[in-house]
């Protein structure tokens, strides 16, 4: 009820001189040229790695993604919605149109089809990489969108412009980084701005549109749980601290009614979205707040007396429902064995779940909680900011600040257990250091500005430009050590100012009496500027040196100078792809299931979609066993060709030999006869003389290093810096068809069966992948 | 005279369309003697061919009265149209190189007119096994004595020879100046046989070098009498493991050598087989789609889309590595890693890629007079496999496209595939003209099939005309210029 109305619209601009309106249309132009030159900047800070190396899809994912999007543009949507991979999971394929979260792919494939319906002939690929450069332009504008709503447009344009280049996203977001990521952060800081908006102007037009953008983010990312968990959270918040009103009313019902409806329209939301706890909060508050709304309305209509009278009513009644409904609601949670929770998301409650009882979801490395490092490197010189920011929030603290404050201090916790979810920090943590440099800038050019005779100008335009400056003037290269020392006495003089700041509204007379002196202003704003810059040049470094590499192909620098490329994975894929019976099966560690099907267009076991736990336990196995049992799992799974990836030549450290302890712990989390005891001497991992039998002679060891020793004569690994441990051996049952340039990839062929075979009667598939698997497990099988 | 030719025998297949041979039957009723000649020189064909003859009289038979009228004509032209019996070879001697993998035949006959009427032209006769792998068939005709020795370039055009046995195909060189009776003239023709090596054994393991058959005959197949060849065969090695003898034989080194034979009858054949080893390259590239993109802003844009193949003996099993490595020159002799593009001077923006990105492995050589392209494929190729890659660069249109008085333009651009050494079994050529440009034409000295299509580029409304050329069995010599006309 006594929220600030007028405060909302950015005290800045209002706080203009007498000829307002052209002086607001001249920062309104140049808040626009800022705006497309953050775009551009957005975009081709991005484009560092096709410079670099070439526009080719990076990773894992974006590879599978681009498929689906092949897939798309060449059979279109409705084919698309019904796909069965048949490719992948063999034997058991993956519905894909019902699994995938289609929004990237769909986005990509708009806009490709678009594009070729202008006459612009760019193939599915080129779109495919830019798709995410361009997208995080959109971002970077819809953070302009959330911080104007919240602090005005000066804090805007540089939340903006720090989200443009901000590393953590970048990350996810180089040209070629073709990943739900690249689209979800668009959707998900227009999705606040839409809430904000709602909630600033009570419009039911920004309502719907809200619901939109939150069908587009369903679409995109499984990451939507956030908004939906957020936004109730805040509107919780802002009932209990009493700022309930009918502009809130408008911004979360509609939201819920309407988002709901259209995310379980996705396919691979479906019926998840009024079924699993991460959407109950959302209906929870969904109630409370009719509840409040019915509350106020009575309040409204009824003598205060009568009102009274009725809340005992009401509440005694009301107190004894809800706790039936609970009750209701916990039993029926509780009977689920997750309690309704996805692994993923129980891992988010409880950092340790997963380690304990998904070895799946914790070998995957971007599960792991970040290092204090990776702060930095990620968000750099916006760590120190945030705090400033949290507290110019504060200052006065409207609906909207609240709700920014509220997701900075979530994104920093789930940050804090998967470092996949830095990037949900990240722009928090750019809107909250854009107002942290805005307001400081505001106040010190204010200073300036009244201390200097006879200059008389709009401040906020004169924020807006320094702002900008601090994008612009990269070229000043300052010290680590420099921006260090200044931080805590900057921010500490921050906090003072935003003290200061508290009351800027009342009148000009009282503003005008707390102005800091000359010198330390003029000197802060060096300093910003400084730190500013600093943030670039680092921002410019990680886009150049650290997140472009495609990661399929590496490059290391010789000693004279010149550009070595190691381009083994595609070697191996494209030699797959041309020698290789189109329809036979590849077996190889999930982490390269996704690449194999894009590129070697082979049909895999497992891929990067990890949705079949025993499935890949099985290929865990078969690479944990010896060769004979493995013979037999691969056998009974079709299998032609074995794929490992071997770094001991070049010393390419996340090979198979590296992250073999995986395969053993999920293989021996579903059959217990692979014990990772058996595997480790002393509690050790090593593959040297002193390694135990069963790790000599299992497959993964096998197809590694055979016949590596005949490369240096001694066995060598540079990659665990230590000569292996058997190093003359024979293959029986596997033969070796391929090995690429740098012995990274290696291929075998699973030789053929002996003639003399046992009378072994046809099974049906499964039957025949269960009963070799429980004749691995002990040799008592009855069946054989 | 010619045209009153052309249009009795036209007049002649008018009145008897049931006798595709109506020629030879003609020949066979006006001299008796010839037919004997035939029986001879085909032994084993004789009975059928006599039976067609006769098959041939009786039909002519009915339709005497015309049949003779034309006749008449036909006596007097018969020498000029196919005057097979009235030609005979002197001396023949037939080169072939097989140190690749195209057999390159060069061939020297020394024909001689012993008929009473001039020649226009001489005949070339291939075995339908040989016709069907044959790139190009080039001849000349020497004139003129040793030193002051001129060559002049002869028209060859396929043809059907009517009377050849086992259905035999012919080539026939037309003369400049006809040959008149008793005189002798020197052509020396040249041909290559693509896929003519057949790898034996077919698969081989990575150590094995690669052996090959080749098949020929000893004799060359003629349709005139040979008074005396000799075929010379070189092989790349010296190692022959086996070859037939039709003596004389005689083995030297690298060479092979048939004959002398002396005066053998038309369409003699004797087949030999050659088995020897063959390490180099069999870089063959199954399809090739190039793409010629003209752009009146100044850029000449070629995208060439290969699909390369090692045509040679299969590998068998196992590729290792180690082996490949560590002796290279024990191991995988006959595989490729690397070949070399031949590109136009001025090259600019070379790429060089697959649908799965770019290929690091390349390197550009540029100078004032070529640019060189060096290029390995993604893994090196084996027997067998398979590898496919797109090559784009641009060229500076001035350098090109010429603009003639009347308004036409013209471009002068080499037909044939840049990779050399290579043998391409499929070539589309598109040139891509500009938008609204009109009347596309191409002018190229062999047979080409030719067809319009149009694409869409950039902003295109309505579309680029596209002339697709499309030639089989392309080799290296049909690396020379053409003309597109618009």
């Amino acid at each position: 009820m006594a929220s600030p109305e007028s405060a909302v619209n950015g005290p800045t601009m209002t706080a203009g001189a007498a000829s307002k309106s052209l002086r607001n249309a001249f920062g309104g132009v140049i808040a626009f040229i800022i705006l497309v030159l953050i775009g551009v900047l957005a975009f081709s800070i991005r484009l560092f790695s096709v410079i670099k190396y070439e526009s080719v899809i990076h990773e894992f994912d974006p590879y599978f993604n681009y498929r689906v999007t092949q897939f798309l543009s060449k059979n279109g949507i409705y084919d698309f919605w019904n796909w069965f991979d048949d490719r992948t999971w063999y034997p058991l394929g993956r519905v894909i149109g019902g699994t995938v979260y289609p929004g990237l792919t769909l986005t990509a494939g708009t806009i490709w089809k678009v594009v070729n319906s202008l006459n612009i002939p760019l193939s599915v690929e080129t779109v495919c990489v830019f798709t995410a450069p361009i997208f995080s332009a959109f971002a970077s504008w819809a953070a302009y969108l959330l911080t104007k709503e919240v602090k005005g447009p000066g804090a805007g344009l540089t939340a903006a412009a720090l989200l443009a280049m901000v590393p953590s996203y970048i990350s996810r977001s180089v040209a070629g980084s073709y990943d739900n990521e690249a689209v979800a952060i668009f959707a998900l800081v227009f999705t606040f701005y839409l809430y904000i908006k709602t909630l600033n102007t009570g419009s039911l037009f920004y309502a719907t549109l809200n619901a939109l953008a939150y069908f587009y983010m369903v679409c995109s990312w499984g990451g939507y749980t956030f908004i939906i968990n957020l936004i109730p959270m805040h509107v919780l918040l802002c009932i209990v601290t009493g700022r309930y009103s009918s502009r809130l009313y408008i911004a979360y019902a509609p939201l819920v009614v309407l988002g709901t409806l259209l995310a379980s329209l996705v396919p691979v939301v479906g019926f998840n979205a009024v079924l699993t706890s991460e959407h109950f909060a959302s209906f929870l508050v969904f109630i409370i707040i009719h509840v409040v709304a019915l509350a106020y309305y009575i309040k409204g209509i009824l003598s205060p007396k009568m009102f009274k009278v009725a809340v005992t009513l009401v509440v005694s009644v009301g107190l004894a429902v809800c706790c039936a409904v609970i009750a209701i609601l916990i039993a029926v949670v509780a009977s689920s064995p997750t309690k309704g929770w996805s692994g993923r998301s129980l891992t988010l409650l409880d950092p340790t779940y997963a380690s304990k009882y998904i070895p799946i979801i914790a070998s995957v490395s971007e599960h792991q909680p970040p290092t204090w490092p990776s702060y930095f490197m990620d968000i750099n010189v916006l760590a120190f900011l945030v705090p400033a920011g949290i507290i110019a929030c504060f200052m006065p603290l409207t609906d909207s600040s609240s709700f920014v404050i509220l997701y900075i201090v979530t994104s920093v916790y789930f940050s804090g257990v998967m470092v996949r979810l830095m990037l949900v920090l990240a722009p928090a943590a750019c809107i909250l250091s854009g107002i942290a440099l805005s307001e400081a800038f505001n106040v010190l050019t204010r200073s300036i500005k009244f201390q200097l005779p006879g200059i008389a100008g709009n401040p906020s335009i004169a924020s807006e430009e320094n702002g900008s400056s601090t994008v612009v003037a990269p070229n000043d290269i300052p010290k680590t050590e420099e921006a260090a020392k200044e931080k805590p006495a900057k921010k500490n003089r921050k906090k003072e100012k935003e003290n200061v700041e508290k009351k800027p509204t009342p009148s000009k007379t009282e503003k005008r009496l707390l102005v800091l002196p000359l010198e330390a202003s003029v000197i802060a704003v060096l300093l910003l500027v400084l730190l500013g810059a600093f943030y670039v040049v680092h921002c410019v470094w990680a886009a150049a040196e650290a997140y472009s590499a495609p990661s399929i192909v590496l490059t290391s620098h010789s000693n004279d100078g010149g550009l070595h490329v190691f381009d083994d994975f595609r070697e191996a894929y494209s030699w797959l792809s041309h020698n290789t019976d189109v329809d036979d099966k590849v077996a190889s560690w999930w982490d390269y299931g996704y690449q194999t099907t894009a590129m070697a267009n082979r049909t895999v076991l497992v891929d990067n979609n990890t949705w079949n736990n025993t499935h890949i336990a099985t290929v865990g196995t078969a690479m944990s066993s010896p060769e004979k049992q493995a013979w037999e799992i691969f056998h009974s799974l079709d299998v032609k060709y074995v794929l490992v990836v071997f770094g001991g030549v070049v010393g390419y450290p996340s090979d198979d030999i590296n992250k073999f302890l995986w395969m053993v712990r999920i293989g021996g989390g579903v059959f217990p006869h692979i014990k990772e005891p058996d595997y480790l001497r002393d509690g050790q991992y090593r593959i040297d003389a002193q390694a135990t039998p069963t790790m000599l002679n299992c497959l993964m060891y096998k197809l590694s290093y055979f016949r590596f020793v005949e490369t240096d004569g001694k066995g060598f690994d540079r990659v665990r810096r230590t000569e292996i441990g058997k190093k003359h051996f024979k293959l029986t049952h596997f033969e070796e068809v391929f090995t690429t340039h740098h012995w990274m990839v290696r291929i075998y062929k699973l030789k053929p069966q002996r003639n003399r075979i046992r009378g072994k009667t046809k099974k049906s598939k499964s039957s025949r992948s269960v009963s070799s698997k429980r004749d691995v497990r002990g040799k008592r099988n009855p069946w054989h | 005279f010619p045209p009153v030719s052309f249009l009795s025998l036209h007049h002649l297949c008018l009145l008897l369309p049931s006798l595709p041979t109506d020629a030879t039957a003609v020949r066979v009723l006006l001299s008796g003697d010839f037919k004997v000649s035939q029986a001879e020189t085909r032994p084993g064909n004789d009975a059928s061919d006599q039976l067609g003859a006769a098959a041939m009289e009786a039909s002519l038979r009915a339709h005497r009265p015309a049949a003779l009228l034309i006749f008449a004509f036909l006596s007097l032209l018969s020498v000029s149209s196919s005057a097979a019996q009235e030609i005979q070879i002197l001396n023949a001697e037939r080169r072939i190189d097989l140190s690749s993998q195209v057999a390159i035949v060069f061939l020297t006959l020394k024909v001689e007119n012993t008929g009473k009427a001039a020649a226009s032209d001489v005949l070339l006769a291939f075995p339908p096994t040989e016709a069907e792998h044959l790139a190009e068939v080039k001849a000349q005709a020497a004139s003129g004595k040793k030193r002051k020795k001129t060559y002049a370039h002869l028209i060859v055009e396929p043809t059907d020879v009517p009377d050849a046995p086992n259905g035999a195909k012919g080539f026939r060189l037309a003369l400049h100046n006809p040959l008149s009776p008793g005189e002798t003239t020197t052509i020396e023709v040249l041909y290559m046989l693509t896929h003519s090596m057949e790898p034996f054994p077919a698969e081989i393991s990575q150590s094995d070098p690669q052996l090959v058959y080749y098949r020929d005959s000893a004799y060359i197949l003629s349709p005139y009498r040979i008074k005396q060849q000799t075929t010379f065969i070189k092989t790349p090695s010296t190692n022959v493991q086996s070859f037939s003898r039709v003596e004389p034989t005689n083995r030297a080194g690298m060479e092979l050598k048939y004959g002398p034979y002396e005066d053998l009858p038309a369409y003699s054949y004797s087949p030999v087989l050659v088995h020897f080893e063959n390490n180099n390259p069999f870089a063959v590239v199954e399809e090739l789609v190039r793409e010629v993109e003209i752009s009146h802003w100044g850029n000449l844009q070629i995208t060439e889309h290969y699909t390369l193949a090692h045509g040679g003996a299969k590998l068998k099993g196992v590729f290792s590595r180690v082996d490949y490595q560590s002796r290279p020159s024990a191991s995988g002799v006959s595989s490729f890693k690397n070949l070399l593009a031949r590109l136009p001077p001025r090259v600019h923006s070379v790429y060089y890629r697959d649908e799965i990105g770019n290929i690091s492995s390349s390197r550009l050589r540029t100078d004032s007079r070529k640019s060189e392209l060096e290029i390995e494929p993604r893994y090196p190729l084996f027997g067998g496999w398979k590898s496919t890659f797109i090559i784009g660069y641009g060229l500076p249109l001035e350098d090109f496209l010429f603009e003639s008085t009347d308004g036409k333009r013209y471009l002068n651009f080499t037909f044939g595939c840049p990779l050399s050494g290579t043998v391409v079994d499929k070539l589309t050529l598109k040139v891509v003209l500009p938008e609204g440009s009109k009347d596309p034409s191409a002018v190229i000295p062999f047979p080409v099939e030719e067809h319009m299509e149009t694409k869409y580029s950039y902003l295109d409304v309505v579309g680029r005309p596209v002339l697709v050329l499309e030639k089989k069995n392309v080799v290296p010599e049909h690396n020379i210029p053409f003309q597109v006309i618009y």
